[in-house]
């Protein structure tokens, strides 16, 4: 058998910025290996990598490519997530580095799992096939499931890695059972040919079956009830930046492939999962509302109110419209700046040389720190929705292609939650403005970590004054999910 | 005599996987026992994969197939590690103890 050169030279040149990423996180991680003290050069050596991988995805050729046999994806679409992610992880990385100090877990592996996680994030985001999503997914969670346990001292870092271990292992078991049947009661694995056999001879038993449990195992991924268990147990166990980055990129990624599922091979079924997604959606929106308010601590709100927000970029899902699915694109960029200047705030929380997490804690900011104080103000009052803050554009344009598919009663249930939910977010403003001041951290930001807090802050801001780049965007990646 | 059909196989790769569910869930005592049954969920996955290439006459399946096999194997070896360092911390791997965090 001959092998087309031309055909492959094309396929490698299609999928250059993953190749880019392997490559480069292989040889730093042999950098790692043969000069141990150099952690700080091989993470500022994997912030570089991602920074060339973001600019071969920008500067990739436009419109929608196949490759390897149309397994592989590159279209708009692709490439907006991917610049997502990739600008995620390289933040959450940059974040962890004087965190990783002050708890003595200064590892070169760190960096590097980093990286590795998002070059799987980045074949689920092309992916066009099963195997490839199958496989993408099981190369970003490997390397998460370490991540979570990478305090391997912490008696909860560790039992946050095995309660995630266990739980994704089993959602990509049923993920995988799901393909296993899609794959036989359609004959084919390619995301085009199970779409045509929908189109051809509509949804099956099998084909019905498959899809409920491959969106089961989707569902996991981005944790929506009432299958996030896992989320508040990991996101309060695992070190602070490991938790900001699964709040930053992960779920990005998740969300992306959830996308790109359900409005590509199964864009026939839709009156089949819009019911289970509509489901995931209102029971997100209300626990995430409801099960935060008793918490104190602030890691363990963060994941239910990642819970929460899940549930509201699924009602942009829900409307299944192109509009939908560009609500779901804009509510994604804003959750993730505003959250990744809401875990700079968390990681200023120390004294005594540990980590400290209750929202207790942070009572006294506003007078020791007023800057620090009032941007996480308006990060909060920007995750609760409050105009004209980034987050309640966010909410609009996903409530707004709700309404216009008449999905009344989803957009009702957002708003109520929404307000029910505010009162979570509040209590942090609360806590830090008007209760008796505690201890002070041990020391103010430091400059990375400022930078950070200033830039998410200042989208928040002013994302109304400019939204029109965001917004655009969003639209075309939008429209190339709708051929 | 009845000829083995696909369904037979279908059927096997079904109780194989719900056996997996349920030995996750309703298992007690050893955190091993949900590392097996996660491999349970992987054959059964992989039984109905060549089950479903040799009806269909299509190699797919079974390429997809020997992907599951080799990815099982490093979920193996991480879930082993994680589950050696919880070990350590904790001198316990019975399942009820996996309880530090709660609410």
């Amino acid at each position: 058998m001959t092998v087309d050169m031309a055909q492959f030279n094309a396929d490698l040149w299609a999928t250059i910025p993953e190749v880019a990423l392997a490559c480069g996180a292989m040889l730093l991680l042999m950098l790692g290996v043969f000069a141990e003290k150099r952690t700080t050069l091989v993470t500022w050596g994997c912030v570089a990598v991602l920074a060339i991988t973001a600019h071969l995805v920008a500067t990739s050729s436009d419109g929608t490519v196949l490759a390897f046999g149309s397994t592989v994806i590159v279209d708009p679409f692709a490439r907006f997530a991917k610049l997502l992610v990739l600008g995620g992880s390289a933040i959450a990385m940059l974040m962890s580095i004087d965190y990783l100090k002050d708890e003595k877990l200064t590892r070169f592996e760190y960096p590097l799992l980093v990286a590795l996680a998002t070059l799987g994030m980045l074949m689920m985001i092309s992916a066009n096939d099963l195997i490839v999503l199958y496989v993408g997914l099981e190369l970003q969670s490997l390397a998460l499931y370490v991540l979570a346990s990478f305090a391997r001292d912490n008696a909860r870092s560790t039992e946050a890695g095995l309660k995630y271990f266990v739980l994704g292992a089993l959602s990509s078991g049923m993920l995988l059972y799901g393909a296993s049947l899609v794959y036989g009661f359609s004959g084919t694995t390619t995301f085009a040919g199970i779409a045509q056999v929908i189109a051809q001879d509509g949804v099956g038993t099998g084909l019905m079956i498959g899809l409920v449990f491959v969106l089961a195992g989707l569902a996991f991924k981005v944790s929506a009830v009432p299958f996030h268990m896992w989320t508040p147990d990991v996101y309060e166990g695992s070190p602070t930046p490991v938790t900001a980055f699964f709040a930053a990129a992960p779920k990005i990624a998740a969300m992306a492939l959830f996308l790109r599922v359900v409005f590509g091979p199964f864009a026939g079924a839709e009156p089949q999962w819009m019911q289970i997604v509509i489901f995931l959606s209102i029971a997100s929106m209300i626990l995430g509302a409801l099960a935060a308010i008793g918490q104190s601590n602030i890691k363990r709100l963060m994941a239910y109110s990642s819970i929460g927000h899940m549930g509201y970029a699924l009602i942009g899902f829900a409307a299944g419209s192109q509009a939908g699915a560009q609500g779901v694109l804009i509510y994604l960029v804003i959750y993730m700046i505003t959250t990744v200047g809401t875990f700079v705030c968390i990681l200023l929380m120390r004294r005594d040389g540990k980590a400290v997490e209750n929202v207790e804690d942070l009572a006294g900011l506003s007078q020791r720190d007023p800057t620090t104080a009032y941007l996480l103000a308006i990060l909060m009052f920007s995750l609760i929705g409050i105009p004209p803050l980034a987050g309640f554009w966010g909410k609009w344009f996903v409530f707004l292609a709700a309404i216009e598919s008449k999905l009344y009663l989803l957009a009702i249930i957002g708003f109520v939650t929404s307000v029910i939910g505010a009162f979570y977010y509040l209590r942090v403003i609360k806590v830090m403005f008007f209760d008796k001041p505690a201890a002070p951290f041990e020391k103010p930001l430091g400059s990375v970590n400022a930078a950070v807090l200033a830039a998410s802050s200042a989208f928040v801001i002013f994302f109304v004054v400019v939204p029109a780049p965001l917004v655009e965007a969003a639209g075309v990646a939008a429209k190339s999910l709708f051929p | 005599m009845a000829e083995i059909g696909l369904s037979h196989y279908l059927i096997v790769a079904a109780t194989l996987f719900t056996i997996g569910i349920f030995g996750i869930f309703l298992n007690r005592k050893n955190v091993i026992i949900i590392l097996m049954s996660v491999e349970l969920i992987l054959l059964a996955v992989n039984i109905n994969l060549v089950a479903f290439s040799s009806f269909l006459g299509d190699l797919t399946g079974q390429v997809f197939a020997l992907l599951v096999l080799t990815v099982a194997a490093a979920e193996a070896a991480i879930g082993l590690a994680i589950l050696v360092v919880y070990f350590r911390n904790r001198g316990s791997i019975a399942v009820e103890d996996v309880n530090t965090m709660r609410g």
